[in-house]
């Protein structure tokens, strides 16, 4: 790997926005209500979408009669699975073999979870499409339910597909470096064996759609709340039936994402199918139970064998997984979220070699999609908990088992086994800082007489990766003979400036999820142009005649659009300089530009104002330059900043997720061994996420993403009997913290810049989640090391803490 | 349709929402929030989970918070209803609460905000001077899946300072609070601002 390419990184200097807590420019329309999330939208004639779910995890489907949901008066449509297969294609599917577990927006001969769709009903209201919901009358003839994945990979008699001909969607044994001479080497090999429990976003807002078919072109519009990736949207074309050029998939605020609003196909298609055949608006927005059950955003649920090799000095050498992944009923986005695993899956420790076996399993249950981390946070917890178990083997502390094997400062860029590249960091000092800041050695000492009074208190502290901005080929590297080697994740925007110098700035695929993009987008336009960001205008612009774009997912707005704005803004004030030294008569290459507008080098009372030029290029095409166009803006399209093929026997995966950031997370909690309760007494965050453009808003997303995590840890689990009936299936069952359970953060920040990005931006939007449920799991660990618990399974609900507490093995 | 039932036929209510009256008529079961939603174009209140745990859809209905998801528009008939789109004094200018969720960042979908800011005037008006513990425990009635809560805390605990150093009077709260005191349940009074109450369709409060 040619390591010289790298540059070192570099601290930016004289900014002007980019690292104030400036109040966020999207705000006001939200605190008064009328910021419009696609519930809120209305269109002339607009009918209504509900889905009909399948109370059978696993059931053929013999006959549906809707007859009596016809006659309802204000029935407009009711399409069966079959019918739908007349109007629309599978959605879009990036697994292995998507043609042996053929994904529909509804089922058609059988139904393979509690929840799919097997009719919709378009009618004049919601309330009437519920009415006549109730009318359909499906024969269903119940069949055995595949539930627990362990089962189910060995099981080749009952099929969730039986076209597959298993329930194992993909296996593969990938090693990288000699892993078995370091095993063999080792002084001494941990093992751990350890359940992630099925959790899911959840966010306040659900899918929703509003699809308008113009039956005089034949332009299918479709306003909606998920991602509406330029990039990507033939794919939904396909499935829908329309050419690529009459879709236009236009962006809007959602309550919220977390990785669930990421490509909605389902809620999309179902709009569309009813707008298709009734020719008038439709709008399929999702409930609750619908989301829950049938929202295709399962986090995941994975069951790990890890091995850790390490000398008795107690260096690790070497790194095993071996995992099951439970995907539910189908595999939509490949085995992606392992892929984003592989990214960091030795964590920030210098690890030489490292194996990862992964079977993905097919189960009756609602499908995986994506949840902040993305597989992974599941993979963070699963080295640290594996780490803790080191430490207290050898008996060292957890802060310096960690110290002994982190990635120094002058490793970087450093390649871990998997190929991927981490481009910068400085771990050590981020471990310092958190320790400094919750004064570790007074709280150790304050945690022992705490014991001496019978209380049992615990600090878990951990040290965790976030690597941001994603690259195409984690989503075909898995395969030998992938359909397409792409490389492209792109970002592209425009800038205009009008006649008087105000900024607009034009964003695609990038619908506003809570992720301050208008605020970022504006924040690095005023940096470029020295103005207020609160007075640039952000625009959202549909797929059609948009730029290439990929949209948020995998922590790389922010990066990508200050890439992306930087070009475009050079080119804007490129024809700015050129204009302005036709107004000044002096040569472009004499001008700089200084607060706002051109001037002669050293020469201040020689110059043209931002506005005085954009005026000329709109009003006095006399003045411009020859050979110059009226008007000011630009496009400009930035691609990923560093990626480098995979190997073709997959030996290195090449670099695929390289601006890494870093965090410490440490936490105190209290424990009640009767009731298995846990109390966070105290919470320390520390992060590295390179630059920070608002630092309050980073927090924000710290704080929002830890408090997620904490939920993963202690609370939200969706469980399925051993019937393959899911049991929570509204908020009174799933349980999301409230203000009471979540702790106040103790927040440090470091900043190590990217030496990639523009500004040396690293992400930070999945932070938080990737580091709380490690953190926690250590702390109840070490609040019940009388009773040698050893957290293997999340959530720890109080029942299976008294159940660890009691010494019964959960998994 | 013959089989039709009398319950779906709509029968006549009055609400008096963001101290505007409006005749209406709705089906019996026809939820609160989807009278305020449809009926009156009020889409500020969101429906999170549609069963009464998120409170995305809180409103204040006589002065106290309730949950419009789980509520008939029938059983508001006669009521004071006050919405997002009612709490800011004008079209340009934030009440105190919606100005202190801004400056700390408070928000960050905005999907459970109008339900955080409803909630607040009550909480205030309760306690003026809350502890950030107090805090916690009466927002804890609302859920926010972006922020973790800290920073709306920080927020409540700005605006309680706002509001007592009498920044800004907070109308709003006084008169729901005043028409709570005075009506109970039963609220027959219109406020001064509705004009002569006639039947009307239009929001007129709505920014």
């Amino acid at each position: 790997m040619a390591q010289a390419e790298i540059p070192k990184p570099q601290a930016p200097r004289d900014l002007k926005w980019i690292g104030r807590s400036i109040k966020r420019v999207e705000d006001p329309k939200f605190l008064r209500g009328v910021g419009k999330y696609v519930p809120d939208l209305e269109f002339d004639g607009m009918l209504h979408a509900v889905t009909l779910r399948s109370p059978y995890p696993h059931a053929r489907i013999l006959g549906i009669d809707a007859s009596a949901a016809r006659a309802l008066p204000g029935v407009h449509a009711v399409i069966t699975g079959a019918e739908a297969t007349e109007i629309v294609d599978p959605l879009p599917d990036s697994g292995p073999q998507p043609d042996k577990h053929v994904f529909r927006v509804l089922a058609v001969d059988k139904v393979r979870y509690v929840g799919e769709g097997v009719a919709i009903v378009v009618a004049e209201t919601r309330y009437i499409a519920e009415d006549a919901r109730d009318l359909i009358a499906v024969d269903y003839e119940p069949l055995k339910p595949i539930v627990d994945p362990i089962a189910a990979a060995a099981d080749t008699s009952n099929l969730v597909h039986e076209a597959l001909g298993s329930n194992i969607a993909y296996e593969r044994t990938f090693t990288f470096g000699e892993v078995d001479a370091d095993f063999e080497a080792a002084d001494i090999v941990v093992k751990d064996r350890l359940h992630w429990g099925r959790s899911a976003a959840q966010p306040l807002d659900n899918a929703g759609a509003v699809a308008i078919f113009d039956t005089g072109t034949g332009d299918l519009t479709i306003h909606t709340n998920s991602i509406s990736m330029t990039w990507f949207s033939f794919g939904l074309a396909a499935t829908l039936r329309v050419p690529s050029n009459k879709l236009n998939l236009v962006p809007h605020p959602t309550g919220g994402s977390f990785g669930a609003r990421f490509s909605c196909w389902r809620s999309m298609t179902t709009a569309a199918v009813g707008a298709k055949v009734t020719g008038r608006p439709v709008k399929y927005c999702e409930d609750r139970l619908d989301h829950i059950t049938n929202g295709d955003h399962h986090g995941s649920d994975r069951y790990y064998d890890v091995e850790l090799a390490m000398t008795k000095d107690g260096i690790f050498t070497s790194y095993k997984t071996d995992v099951i992944d439970d995907y539910g009923a189908y595999c939509h986005f490949g085995v992606g979220t392992h892929g984003n695993a592989l990214a960091q899956v030795t964590g920030p420790y210098d690890i030489k070699s490292t194996q990862y076996r992964l079977r993905a399993v097919l189960t009756n249950k609602t499908q995986q999609g994506a949840y902040r981390g993305f597989g992974a946070e599941v993979a963070n917890w699963a080295i640290e908990r594996i780490v803790d178990k080191a430490a207290r083997e050898l008996g060292m502390d957890p802060a310096e088992i960690r110290r002994k094997n982190l990635i120094q400062p002058d490793q970087f860029p450093y390649y871990i086994p998997t190929g991927n590249m981490y481009d910068s960091g400085d771990y050590e000092r981020v471990l310092d800082h958190a320790l400094e800041l919750f004064d570790y050695d007074a709280w150790r000492a304050e945690q022992s007489k705490l014991r001496e009074q019978g209380r049992h208190v615990g600090i878990g502290l951990v040290s965790c990766q976030e690597r941001s901005v994603y690259s195409a080929t984690e989503f075909w590297f898995w395969f030998d003979e992938p359909a397409a080697e792409m490389t492209s994740t792109p970002e592209g925007v425009t800038l205009t400036a009008d006649p008087l110098g105000n900024l607009t700035v034009t964003l695609y695929s990038t619908p506003f999820w809570g992720n301050s993009s208008d605020t970022m987008a504006a924040m690095l336009v005023g940096e470029e142009f020295d103005v207020d960001p609160s007075t640039i205008s952000v625009e959202h612009h549909g797929t059609r005649g948009g730029l290439p774009a990929a949209g948020p997912g995998g922590s790389r707005l922010t990066v990508m659009l200050a890439g992306a704005i930087k070009g475009a803004a050079e080119k804007v004030k490129d024809k700015a300089q050129r204009i302005a030294a036709q107004q000044l008569e002096a040569s472009p290459e004499d001008l700089e530009w200084v607060d706002g507008g051109f001037q002669v080098k050293g020469s201040a009372e020689a110059r043209r104002e931002f506005a005085d030029i954009a005026m000329a290029a709109y009003l006095f095409a006399t003045e411009l330059p020859e050979g110059l166009q009226s008007g000011l803006e630009a496009r400009h399209v930035y691609d990923h900043p560093y990626t480098t093929m995979p190997a073709k026997d997959r030996s290195n995966l090449g670099v695929f997720y390289p601006c890494m950031g870093h965090a410490c997370h440490i936490a105190m909690v209290e424990v009640d061994t009767e009731t298995g309760a846990v109390d966070i007494l105290r919470y320390v965050a520390v992060h590295d996420a390179g630059t920070m453009v608002n630092p309050r808003s980073l927090e924000g997303q710290i704080v929002g993403g830890t408090a997620q995590g904490v939920a993963t840890a202690l609370l939200e689990e969706l469980v399925y009997d051993d019937q393959g009936q899911p049991l929570s299936t509204a908020f009174t069952d799933y349980l999301m913290p409230t203000a009471m359970e979540v702790p106040e953060l103790e927040i440090g920040h470091e900043e190590t810049p990217s030496p990639l990005t523009e500004y040396g931006i690293k992400g930070g939007g999945e932070a938080g989640r990737m580091m709380a449920p490690g953190a926690l799991s250590a702390a109840i660990d070490d609040a019940l090391v009388d009773y040698g618990v050893h957290v293997t399974e999340l959530p720890a609900t109080p029942e299976r803490i008294t159940r660890w507490i009691a010494g019964q093995t959960v998994r | 349709m013959s089989d039709e039932t009398p319950q779906n036929q709509a029968v006549p209510i009055t609400l008096t929402v963001n101290g505007r009256t409006h005749q209406l008529s709705v089906e019996p079961r026809k939820l609160l929030a989807d009278v305020l939603r449809q009926d009156l174009k009020l889409t500020g209140l969101n429906i999170g989970c549609a069963h009464g745990v998120c409170g995305s859809c809180t409103v204040l209905v006589n002065g106290h918070t309730a949950r419009s998801c789980i509520m008939f528009g029938v059983q508001a008939d006669g009521a004071e209803i006050t919405t997002i789109e009612g709490v800011a004094p004008s079209p340009t200018e934030l009440h105190p609460i919606q100005d202190a969720f801004w400056d700390k960042q408070g928000l960050q979908c905005g999907f459970c905000t109008p339900g955080m800011v409803l909630r607040t005037i009550e909480i205030l008006r309760e306690n003026p001077s809350p502890t950030r513990e107090e805090v916690r425990e009466g927002i804890s009635s609302n859920l926010c899946r972006c922020t973790g809560y800290q920073f709306i805390v920080d927020a409540v605990m700005d605006a309680a300072q706002r509001l007592r150093t009498g920044e800004t009077a907070d109308p709003q709260g006084d008169d729901a609070a005043r028409v709570a005191a005075e009506h109970g349940l039963r609220v027959e009074h219109l406020t001064p601002e509705s004009g002569e109450g006639g039947a009307t369709h239009v929001p007129a409060s709505h920014p």
